[in-house]
């Protein structure tokens, strides 16, 4: 993976550059040892590490501005960082960069049980949003599998999803106003707990930009009232492509689950023998989840299992309680877990059109005997998100080179069908050369422009979403 | 009539905006929005569904299809475009058939917005030609996409600023089985904001929540028979408080048209706030011909002709647009931060300055 060649002249400033945030912020929120910045090397992408010139934490949206506005005079390029959990390499710094973490800026700034909203400081990690509404009854909807950790802040730069987006939408969905300090320092407040933009929609464009337009410091997200309950079927199959099928049927009935989420054999096998959830032997498994009231409740799942019986399934559970939801979900909720018990693996998203389901699945299987590397399958069936992770060893000389190029296949697969090459995880630096596979030139073109505007030097996150080659002259400016 | 270019596919458009100087107004069936003046170039030639898979719900159409085409395809499947597009034609006193590409491009949504989003919720991806002529796609037709910048967005709501669309891809859904309609009366603003945000504050549902002062309260709630049967009796005792919510026939189109406010002198404004500043903003502008939709953050004033309602609202959490009369500046202006951004992205999309 290229990063760009650390500027010397940045490098031979490191002491003034530090003077000058320290004379900004408290003295703990400055932090330029060479061993306390390696706790800043890297994210969840942790194959690829590097640490940072300095690493800041400042505490309020003013301190966000000065060290902006000091880093935008020195021409230093900076990285922002929620919580670190970026899959993407998102928050990976180059050595001549400044890492601006908002970890500590977790204030609830405004709740509005009557107007449905809450305001926070955008380093308060996602299910902390939803402890902060949850007593009154309500909650916010985006559900990252890693929302314990994840910042609100890492949400909004890469439009995170979950599980239960094919209801309640992804983090843009959900998003009303954020205010947003650019590069230069200057503050500005985009949106707010209102329903829709009177000029052009900033907040959207923000939304999803990696923190390559702005560094997001609060935002005012919507706030749900929770369901009544929520319970799970299990079903299996023997072909993925009947439960493909299957799929299609369901949503085409006009049931909306609130998640569909699908597993296929070696993933199946592996979380059986990781978590003993009694998952049957079986080649593809659904788990489809609705909502509502108890009466509700039995009412869509008898739609989906009548459904499902026409497709002839080796099994059917419905969830007679929380306790067997429970179990139904423990499987499904320990897949990566498992998967990295066995091995190292790597965890795509492409996204498909559904009905391309059973084709893709086809040949992941015919690539992954090329390879020679195992993949095992485990996605959000409903939206198409797909979660093929690939299997291998990284003590083994080329395995993980291999794995990566065995990635691309599948990534183009996905574009090839109609899909794309993420749908909730962004593409940081991993995906990043492979942009050009999804976008002709003037499609890119059209979005360097958009950076442009916002961020005209090139200073924040710049080696990130778009191909070197393609930025390159930007980045030189 | 003023002149206009009707582009018969998305490549003779490029040539056409490759070749003029502009200004243009771009249009579509000129059935909502500012009307445009002077020259224009329309998408109504460009027509057609490209794909449509109810299983995966998408849809991709071309700009110029005609929204009740588009709503006749779904209906055969029992599904719909959710965000309800409102039909402006009556109160904006305009002739012409909505398309699409004027639905994306004025983010129009109607009551149904409050639960399941707006139209820009809905759009997947988009192609456009921008004020080079160039052709730019992006997002896709899935679902979930995070692959670069979200345009798509950007696009949506731009009101033919940044470039003219050529095709849009959409998100549908199931049309619910039975949809059913719940009226207090007798509210203050007040009053029915508080038992709209109880409401919609309840897990049972609601998917539209609108007051129209003298008529009464409005909330909508849809699914299967059974599950609405259940819902309709909770929320009935979630709203006891502001009297007994009868079941009424639905009044869903013309809230969505805004059609009480049809017909009459004055000029038509849309306040965009929170719920609960509703009834104070009401009494400051001193308005008596107000309807609320979106359990009241969407405010429609009918003021007398030539009414700043902007200077009377002062400063607010919110924003107001004109779209029928002739108010200084139909749009708010922005904070000089974000018109700076506005003013670079225009000029990014269209150096030339070629959409007026």
């Amino acid at each position: 993976m290229d990063m760009p060649v650390p500027s010397p002249s940045i490098l031979a400033r490191k002491d003034r550059i530090v003077a000058r945030l320290r004379a900004v912020l408290p003295a703990d929120a400055v932090i330029h040892d060479p061993q306390e910045v390696l706790a800043y090397e890297c994210d969840a992408l942790s194959a690829y590490r590097c640490p940072p010139l300095v690493a800041v934490l400042p505490r309020t949206t003013a301190e966000v501005s000065a060290v902006l506005r000091i880093c935008h005079e020195e021409g230093v390029p900076v990285v922002p960082r929620g919580a670190g959990t970026s899959l993407a390499g998102g928050a990976l710094p180059t050595a001549d960069s400044v890492i601006l973490g908002v970890a500590r800026m977790t204030e609830v700034l405004e709740v509005s049980f009557p107007d449905r909203f809450i305001r926070v400081q955008t380093g308060r990690t996602n299910l902390a949003v939803t402890a902060a509404v949850e007593d009154e009854g309500f909650f916010y909807a985006p559900d990252p599998s890693s929302q314990l950790a994840c910042a609100i802040a890492g949400n909004i730069a890469m439009n995170s999803g979950g599980a239960h987006c094919l209801k309640y939408g992804v983090t843009t969905n959900n998003l009303l106003g954020v205010t947003m300090v650019m590069m230069d320092g200057r503050v500005v407040e985009v949106g707010g707990p209102w329903m829709d933009a009177p000029g052009l929609d900033l907040l959207g464009l923000i939304c999803g930009s990696e923190g390559q337009l702005g560094v997001v410091t609060e935002a005012t997200l919507r706030i749900l009232p929770k369901p009544e309950g929520a319970l799970p079927v299990l079903i299996g199959f023997d072909s993925s492509e009947v439960a493909g099928a299957c799929v299609s049927d369901i949503i085409k009935a006009g049931v909306l689950p609130v998640a569909i989420e699908f597993m296929d054999g070696p993933c199946i096998k592996a979380c059986e023998a990781f978590a003993q959830a009694g998952y049957p032997d079986c080649e593809a498994l659904l788990i489809v989840e609705v909502e509502g009231a108890e009466e509700e409740i039995r009412h869509q799942l008898h739609l989906i299992m009548d459904i499902a019986r026409r497709h002839n399934p080796v099994d059917l559970r419905e969830a007679a309680d929380a306790d067997q939801a429970k179990r139904i979900w423990l499987g499904r909720k320990s897949a990566f877990g498992a998967m990295g018990q066995i091995n190292d693996y790597m965890c795509l998203d492409g996204t498909i059109p559904v009905s391309s389901l059973p084709y893709v699945l086809r040949r992941i299987g015919e690539l992954s005997r090329d390879f020679g590397l195992e993949v095992a399958n485990v996605f959000h069936a409903g939206d198409g998100n797909m979660h093929p992770l690939i299997l291998y060893n990284a003590n083994t000389p080329g395995d993980q080179e291999k794995c990566e190029e065995l990635g691309a296949e599948i990534l183009k697969l996905c574009v090839e069908v109609g899909g794309c090459l993420t749908g909730e995880h962004g593409v940081g630096i991993e995906k990043r050369d492979l942009m050009e596979v999804q976008y002709g030139p003037l499609d890119l073109e059209a979005q360097l422009r958009v950076k442009d505007v916002f961020d005209p030097r090139w200073l924040l996150n710049p080696a990130k979403v778009f191909p070197l080659h393609v930025t390159a002259s930007r980045r030189a400016g | 009539m003023t002149a206009q270019l009707i582009p018969r596919d998305e490549a003779e458009l490029s040539e056409m905006i490759r070749a003029t100087h502009g200004p243009l107004a771009v249009r579509g069936g000129g059935t909502r929005g500012r009307a445009p003046q002077g020259p224009a170039i329309s998408t109504t030639a460009l027509t057609g569904i490209t794909l449509y898979e109810p299983g995966a719900l998408t849809l991709v159409v071309a700009a110029g299809t005609p929204v009740a085409e588009i709503e006749a395809t779904l209906a055969a499947e029992g599904q719909r475009l959710a965000f309800e597009v409102p039909d402006l034609r009556g109160v904006l006193v305009r002739a012409g058939t909505s398309t699409i590409g004027g639905v994306v491009a004025e983010n129009a949504s109607g009551p149904r917005r409050v639960a399941v989003g707006a139209a820009r919720d809905f759009c997947l991806g988009v192609r456009f030609v921008d004020g080079r002529g160039d052709v730019v796609r992006n997002g896709g037709r899935v679902m979930k996409n995070v692959t670069g910048y979200d345009l798509v967005k950007l696009m949506s709501g731009s009101r033919g600023q940044l470039g003219v669309l050529t095709e849009v891809a959409l998100k549908v859904l199931p049309r619910p089985e039975i949809e059913l309609t719940l009226a207090l009366s007798g509210l203050s603003v007040d009053q029915a904001v508080a038992a709209m945000s109880a409401a919609l504050g309840s897990p049972f549902e609601v998917t539209g929540a609108a007051h129209l002062p003298g008529q009464g309260t409005f909330l909508r709630i849809e699914g299967f028979e059974g599950s609405v049967a259940y819902r309709a009796g909770r929320l009935r005792a979630v709203l006891a408080p502001w009297g007994e919510a009868r079941e009424v026939p639905s009044a869903w189109a013309a809230i969505r048209d805004v059609a009480p406010l049809g017909g009459r002198q004055g000029d038509l404004w849309r306040i965009s706030t929170r719920p609960s500043l509703a009834a104070g903003l009401i009494a400051r502008i001193g308005a008596d011909e107000v309807m609320l939709d979106w359990g009241g953050a969407l405010i429609w004033v009918l003021t007398p002709q030539g009414t700043d309602l902007r200077a009377k609202l002062g400063d607010f959490s919110g924003h107001a647009t004109c779209l029928r009369g002739t108010p200084p500046d139909p749009v708010p202006p922005e904070s000089p931060h974000l018109a700076e951004l506005t003013k670079g992205l225009r000029q990014a999309f269209d150096p030339r300055g070629i959409f007026a």
